[in-house]
């Protein structure tokens, strides 16, 4: 915040309501958010398995494939789309990378790129029929999701792609750095979350993302490539659905053509909680990551107490109608 | 309806209105854009509730408080923007909301025999199991008005019925008319073309401002009393004093010649039919044109903002051939364009004004794609300042800025990109007072400064006042232009709908 410059006369609110404006603020409720969930995990500490640093660094390792694609679907929706194949193309590039690597034995330099470039064509191709023809995201991209499973099939025959000797890209990739700390997967998330948040706050394509999602029309009339920036917003989405692939195969030690079915919802739930608009336009990165620790801990509190995972459903999906209902009072 | 007030925030659109409506009569309503005709007709037809004083029908006095309720009562209006859903058929359009059932069950077959009984005393011929978005304009028109028999209305609103249809499908709507008057309807027609007033209205009502002016019997106003009652206030001559005319030698910036802008429907006319103007730096050329008149139209299509498809013929920029192809594209050229509803395409209000007053001219603060945030504040601030905008702080979102200084903002937004042509529609729309005489001002500095500038705006004292000359639009041409000498409202108002 800039300083305001008084100039004009405005009423001093009093101090409950200017309290009230900065409780209603996004990254307000989503920080006491994840206050209160680690609070409760504070509580039930599952026989102080909460109070051991392996407990916070395994609930960052299972969230951060999650959280990559979440960082894409935060873009999307900013510019007031969905993307629901992120899962899919998942997916596919898991089986793909462990093609490459496993049965064609690619270097990791060659896989890689590779199947970067194919998760950013597939987002790509759906942004294309997005901004070309004017079709709903959520048609083009539930097609997108289909069609990317069915791709993933067919190369794979249906099976899962692994070998006894696991390559050593894998191991790489699910290691852990910094002394045992980190997994190299956290890592690779929080790059992704770094690269985001570059492009939307320091990147003049940033501005454009919130001016499109926020009024496409006005956007439009402002000289802004709409068609250009839709396609790219999409393909952003499909590399960092490729990035989660490799990490995806990496952490699994395979390639499975069922990998990452409905992760797309835990995804948009991810950005939901955080704070982000589904309507487009406001909201950011810095949210999502607050999303993703609430969400990440919310499942790792209730397995260390040995909810059974039926409940643990149901809790969660109780937890994301109240997270959406807290941000509405504000609008 | 007597003593209509009705009042929109501290703005008063209706004040103590009166309108008489006969059985068999057709009663046009008239009024320069901003009158208060569509109010007081939403009010009639229960959109919205009148501040004061009622509306009695058939001696009674009656309260809609629904469109819903009004068209139970006899009140049918037929809008601008049709009320059809596309996709469902005729007769299901016709019905909708009050569907043919029993104990819950459709009856179709009834439906399918009514619609068509309607539909053949409007002289249609059509199956009533077509689907609506299939037909043309005027056949959705036509449905509506069916819409209107079912429910047999005694009072049928008709706003613009004939902006958007040709020749021959004016003529069957005008039969249809005097065959709903005989059955003993009223009806209240709102039009913006003189010779459709003195072909149908029975009597006439004039709105000026939200005041009542005239009732009289057609024959009784003949056109040029009219126009004189709905022009009526005196033309401010203080605010016109002390402007020196544009020098007629200054280089021509912006030509444009056999412009034809076409309707994104394929069997529509075009929306801008041929049209040539030019305007020399340092030069204010105000549009004038009644709603549906396609002056906003084709300062669109010089803009780019229908695409390079739609829009042909010449236009030269500072003697440089031109084609429009997209916003961003008129933006390089040095082309501005203000729109009319800056809430709809002129702003990002959820955004603060640092980003909506930088949207355009990014590409100057951010040198291959990275924001220098510094200069981009400055330019904000910069550009902010000049034009004296009143926010607590740049970082405020537009959407808590009032109207002047959301103008204001978006005028910003256009200055930074460094224009040569300004095309401004309607720069003035929800400004209060003191912020227009601001714009006025804003748009001088600009005319000293050597931009071009086309302005559309429908309030009469401004466009006399402001512009160097005035071309009159017309259904889609350019029907005249004058100098300003010899402009008057009169003579503006007069070729605007459409009189010779």
């Amino acid at each position: 915040m800039s300083p305001a410059s008084t100039r004009v006369p405005t009423e001093t609110p009093s101090l409950a309501s200017r309290g009230l404006a900065i409780l209603s603020q996004p990254w307000v409720t989503a920080i006491l958010a994840l206050a209160l969930v680690i609070a409760l995990g504070l509580v039930f500490h599952g026989n102080g398995a909460f109070y051991k640093w392996g407990t916070h660094r395994d609930a960052l390792r299972l969230i951060s494939v999650y959280a990559i694609l979440a960082c894409g679907m935060t873009v999307v929706i900013l510019a007031a789309g969905i993307d629901l194949s992120v899962g899919s193309v998942l997916g596919l590039i898991a089986v793909a990378f462990s093609i490459l690597v496993v049965r064609w034995e690619w270097s990791a330099w060659a896989a890689i790129p590779a199947c970067l470039l194919l998760g950013a064509c597939c987002g790509a191709a759906s942004g294309s029929l997005i901004a070309w023809f004017r079709i709903q995201p959520f048609i083009v991209t539930l097609a997108m999701m289909v069609f990317a499973r069915g791709l993933a099939k067919k190369i794979s025959n249906g099976e899962k792609i692994w070998s006894a000797q696991t390559p050593e890209i894998f191991t790489r990739i699910d290691s852990r750095l910094l002394g045992e700390n980190i997994s190299v997967v956290t890592l690779v998330f929080l790059a992704c979350l770094v690269i985001c948040w570059i492009g939307l706050t320091r990147l003049r394509w940033g501005r454009y993302v919130y001016a499109i999602g926020g009024n496409e029309e006005a956007a439009r009339l402002s000289g802004v490539p709409v068609t250009a920036m839709k396609i790219g917003v999409y393909a952003l989405a499909g590399l960092f659905s490729a990035v989660a692939g490799i990490c995806h195969a990496a952490q699994e030690y395979q390639g499975d053509p069922e990998a990452g079915a409905t992760y797309e919802l835990t995804a948009i739930a991810i950005v939901v909680i955080g704070g982000t608009s589904l309507m487009g336009g406001r909201g950011g990165v810095g949210l999502t990551l607050l999303g993703t620790l609430i969400i990440g801990y919310v499942d790792k509190i209730l397995s260390i107490n040995a909810v059974p995972e039926a409940n643990r459903l149901m809790l969660t999906g109780a937890i994301i109608v109240v997270a959406v209902l807290v941000q509405r009072r504000k609008s | 309806m007597i003593g209509i007030v009705k009042s929109f925030g501290e703005h008063r659109v209706l004040d103590q209105v009166q309108f008489p409506l006969r059985e068999g009569e057709v009663h046009v309503l008239a009024g320069e854009n901003g009158a208060g005709k569509s109010t007081l007709m939403k009010i009639l037809g229960g959109v919205y509730a009148p501040d004061a004083g009622e509306v009695r029908l058939l001696g009674r006095p009656v309260r809609f408080r629904s469109p819903r309720e009004a068209a139970l009562g006899g009140v049918a209006i037929i809008h601008q923007e049709l009320s059809l859903v596309p996709s469902m058929s005729v007769a299901d359009n016709i019905y909708l909301g009050r569907e043919r059932t029993t104990r819950g069950w459709m009856r179709f077959g009834h439906q399918h025999n009514e619609s068509t009984r309607l539909l053949s005393r409007l002289g249609l011929d059509i199956l009533p199991c077509t689907a609506v978005g299939d037909l043309p304009i005027s056949f959705q028109q036509m449905i509506e008005i069916a819409k209107a028999l079912s429910l047999n209305a005694r009072i049928l609103v008709m706003d613009e019925p004939t902006s958007a249809l040709n020749e021959p499908e004016v003529e069957r709507l005008f039969a249809v008319v005097n065959d709903l008057k005989r059955s003993g309807c009223g009806i209240v027609y709102i039009t913006h073309k003189l010779e459709e007033v003195y072909r149908i209205a029975d009597r006439i009502t004039v709105l000026r401002d939200g005041r009542w002016i005239a009732t009289a019997p057609a024959r009784e106003m003949p056109a040029p009393l009219l126009i004189r009652h709905m022009v009526g206030r005196e033309l401010d001559e203080r605010v016109t004093a002390g402007r020196t005319i544009a020098r007629s030698n200054a280089p021509v910036l912006l030509r444009v010649e056999h412009v034809t802008v076409r309707s994104s429907r394929r069997s529509a006319r075009p929306l801008v039919d041929n049209v040539g103007f030019e305007v020399r730096a340092g030069e204010i050329v105000g549009l004038a044109g009644l709603q549906g008149s396609g002056n906003s139209d084709l300062l669109w299509g010089v803009f780019g903002a229908f695409g390079r498809r739609r829009v042909s013929g010449e236009i030269r920029i500072g003697g440089a051939a031109y084609r429009p192809r997209s916003p961003g594209w008129a933006i390089r050229n040095g082309v501005a364009l203000v729109t009319n509803d800056r809430q709809r395409n002129g702003l990002v209000t959820g955004l603060d004004v640092v980003a909506n007053a930088t949207l355009a001219a990014l590409p100057r603060v951010s040198p291959a794609g990275w924001l220098r945030r510094g200069e981009e504040v400055a330019l904000a601030t910069d550009s902010t300042r000049a034009l004296r905008l009143r926010a607590a702080s740049l970082r405020q979102r537009v959407a808590t800025l009032s109207g002047g200084n959301q103008q204001k903002v978006v005028l910003a937004k256009w200055m930074n990109i460094q224009p040569r042509v300004l095309l401004l529609d309607e720069p003035t729309r929800g400004v209060d007072v003191g912020a227009k005489q601001e714009i006025y001002q804003i748009l001088d500095d600009w005319r000293r400064a050597g931009h071009a500038i086309v302005l559309i705006t429908s309030e009469m004292p401004e466009l006399l006042m402001l512009s160097d000359r005035i071309v009159v639009m017309h259904r889609g041409r350019a029907v005249t232009a004058m100098e300003r000498k010899e402009a008057t409202q009169e003579r503006i108002l007069h070729a605007a709908m459409g009189g010779d």
